[in-house]
């Protein structure tokens, strides 16, 4: 009978002969790796898993996990990483070897594991008892066990110690403590050779004859042992240590060694080893003549110091200390930016004077090129976030002397920006602080979601200038409004200004500019922002701007006041009856693969990769022109090229370790149409109440002859029609993560990578919307399963159906996201959560229908009269005015 | 007669649903207090598991129900006897009792009917759920590495739990609806502890939850990989219950009849739940989807889980006795 060691992560693993040699991760091993003690000292995780995870790449099919460390708090350490290892899928997929020399440890770590993992390692050391007592608990746990050859006399480095301890240990583990003999791994100590002492030529042969010996007589036991020892004497010399290693599994799994603890990234072959290498390691490790260690050393003199360092093109760095800071700040070059401050600092007075100096002076020509277009916008932020790491440098020079003189400097000019209540989006703002930083405004940014109260409360602390307000979605334009009003009634006679993709000009005139007297303007992009704070700024225009805008507002109330009055609208009676021609006897409707919700966890961006729209990433960078073609553009090109490859830099950084998730929900239901626009959803064909109801609106104003008022609800069989239709619906994030890298970056300045994984993640969701919809038409609907479309064909929408997105054109009304999300019950399966406003959060978030029908297509619904807004206040159970807040920017009328 | 002798002649019927059954009872927070509990300063309405205290008779009754539809082994009312998932209702420290009563009626129950049908005798099954907390998955997005329970508190709390059960007569321990296998280590472990420490062995029972389409476990295990780590413990049978109907459940039902050294078991829902959560697979749906496990020789004990009822069970019992139980190969001969 063959007993087979059998091992598990979330995936199993089998030992059989036929596995050859089974590869035991060892790099992420306190004792055996520097850089591993580094990271688990200064306790940063995240690399660490990446070591871990770089195992699992290379091939480890065990991964070893070793915190034994004077320093270090072993047990802690342990369950800390290994709680860590199991939250990523791609590492925890494998069995975990727990190694320590400490029981406690061991013991601490195998509550840790689901799987069965191996314990390594226990010995007779401290007597048959104390071993008894821990091979039954390992047993106990679930776990395979390595056993060292160690008792109480010491480690065995014969070749007669080695198997008798081996022997009396398996004896024990069988008889007594009914360990099953596959699960016993043996170590029979593998020492270094090659290190001058005669004692210790034999070492490796020993451990090869002991190897046979076990195999041969310890039925269904495993031998193992942690391969990097026997080239200890090479320390340094990468290449003897790889060739050293090679050649010792080569022999040792000749022998039957069928496990071993290795760096499974850096195994040389053993055929292309250089054979004069291999023959002097040979006769070492074979201990085959007299002289062996001599000739391996003087050999590996010979090719040692093989790396090559390149040379920096660093010619800068030989002016003077303002032409280097300058020329960082022109490239976006962070390496040296602190030694040159400090260099600066000592020459001038007072640290103040460094900003106010060489720092702004680099910055103003920053500034002067991105005014003459000759540098864009990712340079900008790069530029940015060097002058950050300079003043944060400058910080604590700052404070003393502030202290010691009293002295606070002039100060500069101060922005609050804010991104208003029940709003989570902030690229945009971002972009404009990072603007108005470069050009020496002090900007205090509150981030999102403020309300009201707040950022004028902060506005009077800080002793701010102007505040910016900036908002994503239609319900922060309501919030602006009271913002101002708020403004108004505290008595603020600050300018404001307004940005954000939803705001306009005709917006800010109509809505925001009557009801607060001090000053009021929209700002269209970020390189708006300079010219529009500095007009507010100085003395001399402050005045006359204000008056000027204020004048400007005025008029354009006025002509919208007239142009409305032109308007021909329909009553919603009529435009009912003017409604999409659809003939519903005709129609055979496709049911979808499944009824009812399904949920996407954890989807693989690998593949979100593919389905990314690239022109929409280069217009948040305000870099314009359409992908591909911007990568060759004559003006931006070089630019956006750069950009691009950090785009994919850091989209490979997300996806290879897992910091981004993708978290999606679709679903599918019978769906009937009512009279009034209403789409009823039932939970499934036999249901006969509705379960939840959607509510669509209708474009009212007057069609020409052959244009229906088009609803959403035009594209569902009309109960009327007796035909069972269906409207899927989705919502996906590909934000379940962000929080924590937008903490990373922030917390080191780095404004370029924050923007960078905002607007990759904004991209990702989107992407992930195209995909399920794919998915959708092609499997989970299933209504054009034949569909071939490139991803350029994609994105112009050439394909049937459509997902439109409540708070859009077709659908503009945002509260219909929350019968949405309860449907889809999106928080729960995916995490994404509504505010207030209900935007999503995670910003880069999308949802919406999906509506399968031919003649489906996307509109805007325009304005609409209060005969249908009072009807469909009725229809959803809410008051006319909450409806009428809602929909502000559809109304008709006042 | 032992179950293990039993059980190599025929199939065995789990019983189905508690929780469906209780249901139909329409309870109200009165009846789940009884006279015992009136003054208790938190809802009790929900804790079903406390009705083996207050509200015994229906809970014999249900056992009787399922007995009558032809069970031969019928679960305590325990899933959540638990010090950790009774925390909810502020009652940690009811969990010994709870087991110990809720094992005592159902041994009851089973007796008399073992007393009627000599040849056919009913086993009661202690059964230790899952608890609401995970040892190996955090709950915390943000932070990967926080743990809501710990190895120890899990042991300690099953070892409470399976201590009740073994007083109150159960004639096996059934750990199930292991969604986290860590969890479920725990419970082993601490049962272990238990035989050890009282000398009295009963056979144990193993069934796990395949969450989805996914094949996994919740906490990310594969059938396979789930039976490897559960495999240092000497089970009566592991198997796979609850989260999917008995069709959706085959193609790992599959990989434990091919692997398995032990028997096997499923006790599936009643098909999927609607829009609505509620089970509508009606018993001869139920029991024609068992019944191609049983064509196949993948188990030797059938039940149901959620959705199902006493009608439900006696198709099912129907079925199994037309069919040989599984042969295990001894895996790896």
């Amino acid at each position: 009978m063959h007993k087979h060691l059998r091992l598990s992560g979330l995936e199993p693993v089998t030992v059989t002969p036929a596995s050859n040699f089974v590869n035991i991760g060892e790099r992420t091993n306190v004792t055996g790796s520097a850089r591993f003690l580094k990271l688990i000292k200064e306790d940063k995780l995240d690399e660490a898993l990446e070591v871990a995870l770089d195992q699992v790449r290379g091939g480890a099919q065990v991964i070893d996990v070793n915190m034994d460390e004077g320093m270090l708090d072993s047990q802690a350490a342990m369950v800390r990483f290994l709680n860590l290892m199991a939250a990523e899928p791609e590492i925890s997929r494998i069995p975990v070897m727990i190694d320590s020399s400490k029981w406690e440890v061991i013991e601490a770590g195998l509550k840790c594991l689901q799987g069965k993992g191996i314990v390594n390692s226990i010995s007779m050391k401290a007597g048959e008892a104390e071993f008894i007592r821990q091979a039954k608990l390992v047993r106990r746990y679930g776990a395979a066990v390595v056993v060292m050859a160690f008792d109480e006399q010491g480690q065995a480095d014969t070749f007669e110690r080695r198997i008798s301890i081996c022997k009396r240990a398996y004896d024990i583990l069988v008889n007594q403590v009914k360990f099953p003999p596959e699960d016993i791994i043996f170590d029979p100590n593998i020492f270094p050779v090659a290190t001058g002492i005669e004692e210790h030529r034999n070492y490796a042969v020993d451990f090869f004859k002991a190897a046979r010996w076990i195999r041969e007589n310890l039925p269904h036991a495993h031998v193992s042992g942690g391969v990097s020892n026997v080239s200890f004497s090479f320390r340094g010399n990468q290449k003897v240590r790889e060739a050293m290693h090679a050649a010792f599994l080569y022999h040792a799994i000749q022998h039957g060694m069928d496990m071993g603890i290795v760096n499974p990234t850096m195994l040389e072959v053993y055929d292309e080893i250089d054979k004069e290498l291999l023959e002097r390691v040979e006769d070492v490790l074979l201990n085959r003549r007299d002289d062996a260690t001599e000739r391996l050393l003087e050999f590996a003199e010979t090719v040692k110091g093989s790396v090559k360092k390149k040379e920096a093109d660093d010619a800068w760095r030989k002016g003077s200390v303002e032409e280097r800071i300058t020329h960082a700040l022109v490239k976006g070059i962070i390496d040296f930016i602190d030694q040159d401050t400090e260099e600066a600092r000592l020459k001038y007075n007072k640290p103040l004077e460094v900003i106010e100096g060489p720092l702004m002076d680099g910055m103003n020509v920053v500034g002067d090129l991105f005014g003459a277009g000759k540098m864009f916008l990712p340079q900008v932020v790069k530029s940015a976030r060097v002058m950050k790491k300079a003043v944060a440098y400058l910080e604590p020079f700052l404070q003393e002397e502030k202290r010691r003189s009293g002295d606070v400097g002039k100060p500069a000019a101060r922005i609050l920006l804010a991104t208003v209540k029940g709003d989570v989006h902030d690229i945009g703002k971002n972009i404009v602080g990072v603007v108005l930083a470069c050009n020496n405004y002090d900007v205090i940014d509150l981030g999102v979601m403020v309300p009201a109260d707040k950022i004028l409360e902060r506005a009077k602390q800080e002793k701010v200038d102007i505040i910016g307000l900036s908002g994503l979605i239609t319900p922060s334009l309501d919030e602006m409004v009271s913002v101002a009003k708020e403004m108004q009634r505290q008595k603020f006679d600050l300018p404001l200004l307004i940005g954000g993709a939803t705001t306009s000009r005709i917006h800010t005139a109509v809505k925001i500019d009557p009801v607060y007297d001090g000053p009021v303007v929209h700002v269209l992009d970020a390189s708006r922002s300079v010219p529009v704070a500095s007009e507010f700024i100085s003395t001399t225009t402050r005045k006359a701007f204000k008056d000027r805008t204020k004048l400007e507002y005025q008029k354009l109330r006025t002509e919208h006041e007239s142009r409305r009055q032109e308007k021909n609208f329909i009553s919603i009676a009529e435009a009912r009856k003017n409604q999409t021609p659809i003939d519903w006897t005709q129609l055979s409707v496709q049911k979808p693969s499944f009824l009812g919700n399904k949920v996407l966890l954890d989807f693989p961006l690998e593949e979100l990769r593919k389905y990314i729209d690239w022109t929409p990433f280069f217009q948040t960078w305000m870099l314009a022109g359409r992908y591909p073609g911007i990568l060759t553009d004559p003006v931006v090109g070089a630019e956006a090229k750069k950009l691009f490859d950090d785009a994919q830099r850091m989209l490979d950084k997300v996806i290879k370790d897992k910091s981004l998730k993708a978290n999606g929900v679709v679903g599918f239901y019978p769906a009937k149409r009512t009279a009034t626009d209403d789409v009823k959803l039932y939970g499934d064909e036999r249901a006969d109440q509705p379960f939840a109801t959607f509510h669509f609106l209708r474009q009212q104003n007057k069609k020409a002859a052959g244009l229906p008022n088009f609803s959403l609800a035009d594209f569902i069989a009309p109960e009327s029609s007796g035909k069972t239709d269906y409207i899927g619906m989705f919502a996906v994030t590909a934000g379940v993560g962000i929080e924590k890298l937008i903490a990373e970056y922030q917390a080191v300045h780095d404004d370029y990578s924050d923007i960078m994984v905002k607007a990759l993640a904004d991209r990702l969701a989107e992407a992930f919307a195209e995909c399920l919809h794919e998915r959708v038409r092609k499997e989970y609907w299933g209504y054009a399963s034949d569909e071939q479309l490139t991803n350029t064909e994609l994105i112009a929408e050439k394909y049937q159906g459509i997902r439109p997105a409540p708070g859009y054109p077709a659908c503009p009304d945002h509260t219909e996201k929350r019968i949405l999300f309860e449907v889809l019950e999106a928080e729960h399966h995916a995490g994404i959560r509504l505010t207030e406003s209900f935007a999503m959060y995670p910003a880069s978030s999308v949802s919406g229908f999906y509506f399968s029908h031919p003649q489906s297509k996307y509109f805007g619904l325009g304005k609409i009269e209060i005969d249908q807004v009072e009807e469909y206040a009725e229809r959803k159970g809410m008051k006319v005015e909450d409806v009428e807040r809602w929909l502000a920017p559809n109304l008709a009328y006042d | 007669m032992k179950i293990e002798d039993v059980l190599k002649n025929r199939i065995l019927v789990l019983d189905g649903a508690m929780g469906t059954m209780i249901q139909r009872y329409t309870l109200e927070e009165k009846d789940f207090r009884g006279e015992r509990f009136k003054e208790h300063p938190h809802p009790l309405k929900g804790n079903n598991d406390l009705l083996s205290i207050t509200r015994p008779d229906i809970i014999k009754e249900i056992h009787r129900q399922y007995l009558a539809a032809g069970s031969d082994i019928i679960e305590t009312n325990t899933f959540s006897s638990t010090r950790v998932a009774q925390a909810d209702y502020h009652l940690e420290s009811l969990a010994y009792e709870l087991n110990y009563e809720s094992a005592k009626i159902a041994k009851e129950v089973a007796d008399e009917f073992t007393s009627k049908e000599p040849h056919k005798p009913r086993y009661v099954a202690g059964a230790l759920g899952p608890t609401n907390k995970t040892a190996s998955i955090s709950p915390h997005v943000n932070d990967p590495g926080y743990r809501a329970i710990t190895f120890d508190q899990l042991a300690e709390t099953y070892y409470e739990q399976a201590r009740g059960l073994v007083d109150g007569g159960a004639d096996l321990l059934l750990v199930e609806t292991i969604f986290d296998t860590l969890n479920a280590k725990a419970a082993l472990f601490a049962i272990q502890q238990l035989f050890e420490d009282t000398g009295k062995q009963l056979p144990i029972m193993v069934s796990g939850t395949i969450t989805d389409a996914s094949g996994r476990t919740l906490s990310g295990q594969t059938t396979e990989a789930f039976l490897v780590s559960l495999s240092h413990v000497p089970m009566l049978s592991i198997g796979l219950n609850c989260a999917l109907g008995a069709s959706q459940l085959r193609p790992y039902l599959q990989v434990l009849a091919k692997e398995a050294d032990c028997f096997v078991s499923a006790y599936p829902n009643a098909g999927l739940p609607n829009a609505f959560g509620h089970y509508d697979q009606t018993p001869d749906e139920m029991a024609a989807q068992v019944e191609e496990y049983l064509k196949e020789g993948l188990v030797n004990i059938v039940g149901g889980c959620c959705g199902s009822t006493p009608d439900h069970i006696k198709k099912i019992a129907e079925v199994a006795a037309k069919y040989k139980p599984r042969v295990a190969e001894v895996a790896h001969a």
